[in-house]
């Protein structure tokens, strides 16, 4: 097989849309146009139909039932619906919630939101590895505390938190469980009853699906589970988000779930072989880390760290060929390190030597080939060009100096 | 955020990257920056004792890619200066030269102060007494 460039391994931040779902989509926008809401002419029926069909393929990949399903923007508009409904709608119960520092954004930045609100958060460290400590998690629970709010698997470093677990210490103390499966659901077996999950929130693109669509998962039975709305309008999704359901993109990510429901287990093991060759050859370098658990993770996800050279420069040496990301600041704005690394405990400068690998459906053995071949030699490269490198060669002690900090 | 020719140039095919032997006198070293911050350099000169111009400039930088060319460029720049022409480089030439983003300014004033400091390096070294710089990176 000819190999095409660019290769685009940056599959945790969006993957490409599977042509199946556009094809099953196709049809929603000109000729099927209707609004589910409309009750009184087949144009509604028609798209109605379309939505509950979607909502039946969400619901069976995660073991829900349809009505438990509640689409949304998108996983962010998910994630606070969960956590700003919850509370509001548990205020009576308490305001105590806790969360984890590897959260996604939008979890953590709608805890402050919460916090400013009057809410408690707690915000649990994580072990060096990227998993929370459930003895930890259990001594923070107060009389208080309405919600636990922990992500299935990590964005950044693919570690999947023990979910059984967690939520067994939840409904021990009466408390509400919230996942955000954004990287999870899709990729590894999720089931809501057996794994004891309350609400979960994902996205329609994160799993070959299309963009500005996703779920809240909302429990109606043991314990029937109620989110206060964010949105005012229409009472549509049983009164929990308003607005106009987006019906070609809910039924392309109800293609999307019943594709993954059929293909996961396979392409599940056809990743992590190929996401272990990687990282096998790449380990091969000198002072090369894995950053998060190895065990207890995402199938085609790796993060790895390169010691002695920067991320962002890192990959300039390839990003014509090879779409990824790094945990450098040097590819935002701000000047700090991801803040995920940094909640490893990794320090500032092996946090800026990261990159993350998201392998996904499209990926092939010889893109990997490429890309093992290209970032060795970058490495190596760069190490010649790195004062840090040859210092460390010296046998200098990099802590030993005394840098001029910005 | 795509970059100009003449910056990737100076990443793909940097420009005297290796190292100079610090011992000697006529070489001046600076080293600024930070590794937690995500860049360091190295640069160094080596002066002409009967000319006083810089007849060698060698840098090693940990960097983004415009950190690796902003030190490239100042490399190419201080070989055949006298110090004083060396001084009068200032962190918007390079900007200009490699058309730097805004975000990655910082790499230009970080290479200046990396000439300054290996020219204060070199002063010392040789009995004269050390500039105060105002311009420091951040």
């Amino acid at each position: 097989m000819k190999l095409e460039l660019p290769i685009y391994l940056d599959n945790n931040a969006t993957t490409p849309m599977d042509p199946r779902v556009l094809e099953a989509m196709l049809p929603y926008f000109v000729e099927k146009f209707g609004n589910a809401a409309s009750r009184n002419h087949s144009f509604g029926w028609v798209a109605e139909d379309a939505v509950d069909y979607a909502r039946e393929q969400v619901a069976k990949l995660i073991n829900a039932d349809s009505k438990e399903i509640i689409f949304t923007s998108g996983a962010t508009e998910a994630n606070n619906l969960a956590l700003k409904g919850v509370f509001e709608m548990y205020a009576s119960k308490g305001n105590h919630i806790i969360t984890c520092t590897t959260e996604h954004k939008a979890v953590l930045d709608a805890c402050k939101h919460i916090e400013k609100q009057g809410g408690q958060v707690t915000y649990l460290d994580v072990q060096s590895d990227g998993l929370i400590d459930l003895a930890q998690l259990e001594a923070a629970i107060t009389d208080k505390t309405i919600l636990i709010a922990i992500m299935y698997g990590n964005n950044e470093i693919g570690v999947v938190q023990p979910i059984r677990e967690i939520s067994n210490i939840a409904r021990k103390h009466g408390v509400l469980f919230f996942t955000d499966g954004t990287q999870a659901v899709g990729k590894i077996p999720v089931d809501v009853l057996a794994d004891g999950i309350d609400l979960m929130s994902f996205s329609g693109h994160k799993m070959y699906g299309p963009k500005g669509v996703g779920v809240l998962y909302v429990r109606r039975k043991n314990p029937r589970v109620k989110v206060t709305s964010q949105m005012d309008g229409g009472g549509h999704e049983r009164g929990m988000r308003s607005g106009t359901l987006n019906v070609p993109g809910i039924v392309g990510l109800g293609k999307a779930c019943e594709i993954c429901m059929h293909e996961m287990e396979s392409e599940a093991q056809r990743l992590s072989a190929m996401r272990d060759r990687l990282e096998n050859s790449l380990m091969e370098l000198e002072e090369a880390y894995v950053n998060g658990n190895r065990e207890h993770r995402l199938p085609h996800t790796t993060n790895i760290s390169f010691k002695y050279v920067e991320g962002e420069g890192l990959m300039m040496g390839f990003n014509k060929n090879i779409a990824l990301s790094s945990g450098s600041a040097c590819t935002s704005a701000s000047l700090e390190p991801s803040y995920v690394l940094k909640a490893l405990g990794l320090g500032d400068d092996l946090a800026h030597s990261s990159l993350r690998f998201g392998l996904g459906r499209y990926t092939t053995d010889e893109q990997i080939d490429f890309t093992i071949e290209a970032i060795k030699s970058t490495v190596l490269k760069l190490r010649e060009m790195s004062p840090l490198w040859e210092m460390h060669k010296e046998g200098i002690d990099l802590n030993s100096i005394e840098w001029a900090h910005h | 955020m795509a970059y100009s020719e003449k910056l990737i140039d100076h990443y793909s095919n940097p420009k005297n990257v290796g190292t100079l032997d610090k011992g000697k006198t006529n070489v001046g070293t600076g080293l600024v920056g930070a590794p937690e911050c995500g860049d360091v350099m190295r640069l160094q000169i080596e002066v002409d004792e009967v000319s006083g111009m810089i007849s060698d400039a060698k840098f090693k930088t940990f960097g983004c890619g415009s950190a690796i060319a902003s030190s490239s460029l100042a490399t190419e720049w201080l070989k055949g200066k006298s110090i004083d022409e060396a001084l009068l480089i200032d962190n918007m030439d390079i900007v200009e030269e490699l058309n730097l983003p805004p975000v990655k300014i910082h790499c230009s004033v970080l290479a200046e102060d990396a000439i300054k400091a290996a020219i204060n390096d070199y002063r010392v070294k040789n009995g004269l007494p050390e500039m105060v710089s105002e311009k420091k990176a951040h």
